[in-house]
């Protein structure tokens, strides 16, 4: 399968910290690579960093066979690149169709396709349509940061904890979501929930202090419980 | 038939008053401290572009209003004061606020807003310095006096005409700010790095804020400084600034309407207690009732008065929706 984005020993700072010391990873087309670790751990930092947000001071980052380690995070955004950060990071003052219109760029026929997918795989923003961010509940919201980074046809789409802050049967819905999604594109997710990662993933990488400690199949991981036990606490 | 849009009658409803006022209450004071009313609201506007729309806080914006109104006045005194001239003069006070206000913002909008806000203090007390020690031209803080056009002499025939500029700069900026460019504007306030994450460069967006409100202040300028027939330097001082700060937090930050209201307060109660001084020798502090009309509006109208009232409409509309809908799931 085809490598679609590459993170080559990457080191961040941020301020006088070093967080990221040494993250490897490889994310292939149409995969969901599950980002493992511990709170500050870097998981975060890593998205960050292949975003541009906090940009790497060494080591590489290729997405389809370009380096993007010093490009601005704009550019690295239109290569294609959807990011959902963390928290449920939405507009606010922006009601829920202006949220997807500003994401949208071009509202030509396939972005308004794209959007019409996005509204039936999130049936609730249906219902907001013109309803500020605002007066969205916490899983509404994070639906409508998911539809935000999918409704331009990402190939790549980087996505924090989605499950954050949730109920459990809005971590069903966001997971039901995320398995749709992961038909049509390639998919970076840091989770700390297991169970969910679990389901969704295909391969891990596990990050701890900044550093790659291991990565494999998710299916191997699921059967060993030392692993899991020493990284992520579970068991 | 489509359905009629009841704002956009009360708005047109609104504008046929004052356009009708003059002719019907015949005092020259309130013509006249209506057009000043006007003239600030156009102030405030611009400045709720960068503040409200942007995020942007500037302490510059005087800058902007004092080219407009040297560019006015000068061109007024030293060409002619043809009706020609005084366009003429809009526009090249535009254009030097715009050429003024995109230089300021390529260069500093990439800063963090208080190195931004610390930036525009400082260019503009270069420009307010420039304004004294340019005195053949400026005649620094004595100023000088020139002759409107003729037609303005009639107070009315301006007043329509400020009026008519007030209702075309808010059509304009609510254009603006409703555009796919305005809701990216909105985007970049609420949170940059979000906005930049979305593929958009926010530079670009934040400097053609800055030139549009800098446009817009400079035409405040022009109309000021035909309104007193006289310019000097105070009209480049923080205190213009800060009017407009207030004049748009006072109405409601990021509503448009809320900076034309927050004008009319402000002018309404400089005017009301420069009256009362007279009778009443207390009111000759009137800076600090000034100050107690701010505090009461802080604590009363948190988001400005535009904003809160929009802010409670909109909560008992919600309301009403919710109680309606378990109606309809009860049914």
């Amino acid at each position: 399968m085809t490598i679609l984005l590459e993170i080559n020993d990457i080191h961040t700072y941020i301020e006088q910290y070093h967080i990221l010391q040494g993250v490897s990873f490889q994310a292939k087309k149409g995969e969901v690579s599950v980002l493992l670790g511990r709170n500050g751990a870097g998981k975060t930092t890593t998205l960050r960093t292949i975003m541009g947000l906090n940009p790497a001071s060494k080591g590489e980052i290729i997405f389809n066979g370009v380096d993007i380690t010093k490009k601005p995070t704009y550019e690295i955004a239109n290569m294609k690149i959807g990011y959902v950060p963390e928290d449920q990071a939405i507009f606010n003052g922006l009601t829920v169709e202006e949220n997807l219109r500003v994401a949208m760029r071009k509202e030509d026929e396939a972005a308004m396709e794209r959007q019409e997918y996005v509204l039936n795989l999130f049936p609730d923003l249906k219902k907001f349509w013109k309803k500020d961010g605002g007066y969205l509940s916490g899983g509404q919201k994070q639906m409508l940061a998911m539809a935000r980074a999918f409704v331009n046809e990402a190939e790549l789409l980087l996505i924090d904890e989605p499950s954050k802050g949730l109920a459990p049967i809005i971590v069903e819905k966001v997971m039901e979501a995320l398995v749709e999604m992961k038909k049509e594109t390639t998919i970076v997710l840091v989770e700390q929930n297991f169970y969910m990662a679990s389901q969704i993933g295909d391969t891990y990488t596990l990050i701890d202090d900044g550093k790659t400690i291991q990565s494999g199949l998710m299916s191997e991981l699921i059967h060993d419980n030392e692993l899991q036990h020493r990284y992520l606490g579970i068991g | 038939m489509g359905k009629i849009n009841l704002k956009s009658v009360y708005f047109w409803l609104i504008v046929l008053v004052f356009v009708l006022f003059p002719f019907v209450i015949d005092s020259r004071p309130m013509t006249i401290l209506l057009t000043q009313i006007f003239i600030f609201a156009i102030l405030a506007m611009s400045y709720d572009i960068l503040l409200g729309y942007t995020g942007i806080v500037s302490f510059g914006h005087a800058m902007f209003f004092g080219f407009g109104a040297y560019a006015t006045s000068v061109m007024l005194k030293n060409i002619d004061s043809s009706l020609t001239v005084f366009f003429l003069s809009i526009i090249v006070g535009m254009v030097i606020a715009g050429i003024v206000s995109f230089l300021i913002g390529l260069l500093t909008l990439r800063l963090q807003s208080h190195f931004f806000a610390m930036f525009t203090l400082a260019v503009s007390g270069l420009f307010l310095v420039l304004a004294e020690k340019w005195r053949s031209l400026t005649q620094g803080n004595d100023g000088f006096t020139f002759r409107a056009p003729e037609i303005f002499s009639d107070r009315i025939n301006f007043y329509l005409f400020v009026l008519f500029c007030l209702v075309l700069v808010f059509l304009l900026l609510r254009l603006f700010v409703n555009s796919p460019f305005g809701k990216v504007l909105i985007a970049v306030k609420e949170n940059e790095t979000r906005t930049k994450a979305l593929g958009y460069k926010t530079i670009y967006y934040k400097v053609v804020s800055s030139v549009v409100a800098g446009v817009a202040a400079s035409l405040a300028g022009s109309l000021y400084v035909v309104s007193l027939r006289f310019v000097n330097t105070s009209m480049m001082a923080i205190d213009v600034t800060l009017n407009a700060l207030l004049m748009t937090i006072i109405g409601g930050v990021g509503t448009l309407v809320g900076p034309i209201v927050g004008a009319a307060i402000i002018e309404l109660a400089k005017h009301n207690l420069s009256i009362l001084a007279k009778t009443y020798p207390i009111f000759e502090r009137w800076i600090i009732f000034f100050g107690i009309i701010y505090i009461l509006a802080v604590i009363f109208f948190p988001k400005g008065v535009v904003g809160t009232l929009k802010e409670k409409w909109e909560g008992r509309k919600m309301v009403r929706q919710q109680a309606m809908k378990q109606k309809e799931d009860a049914a």
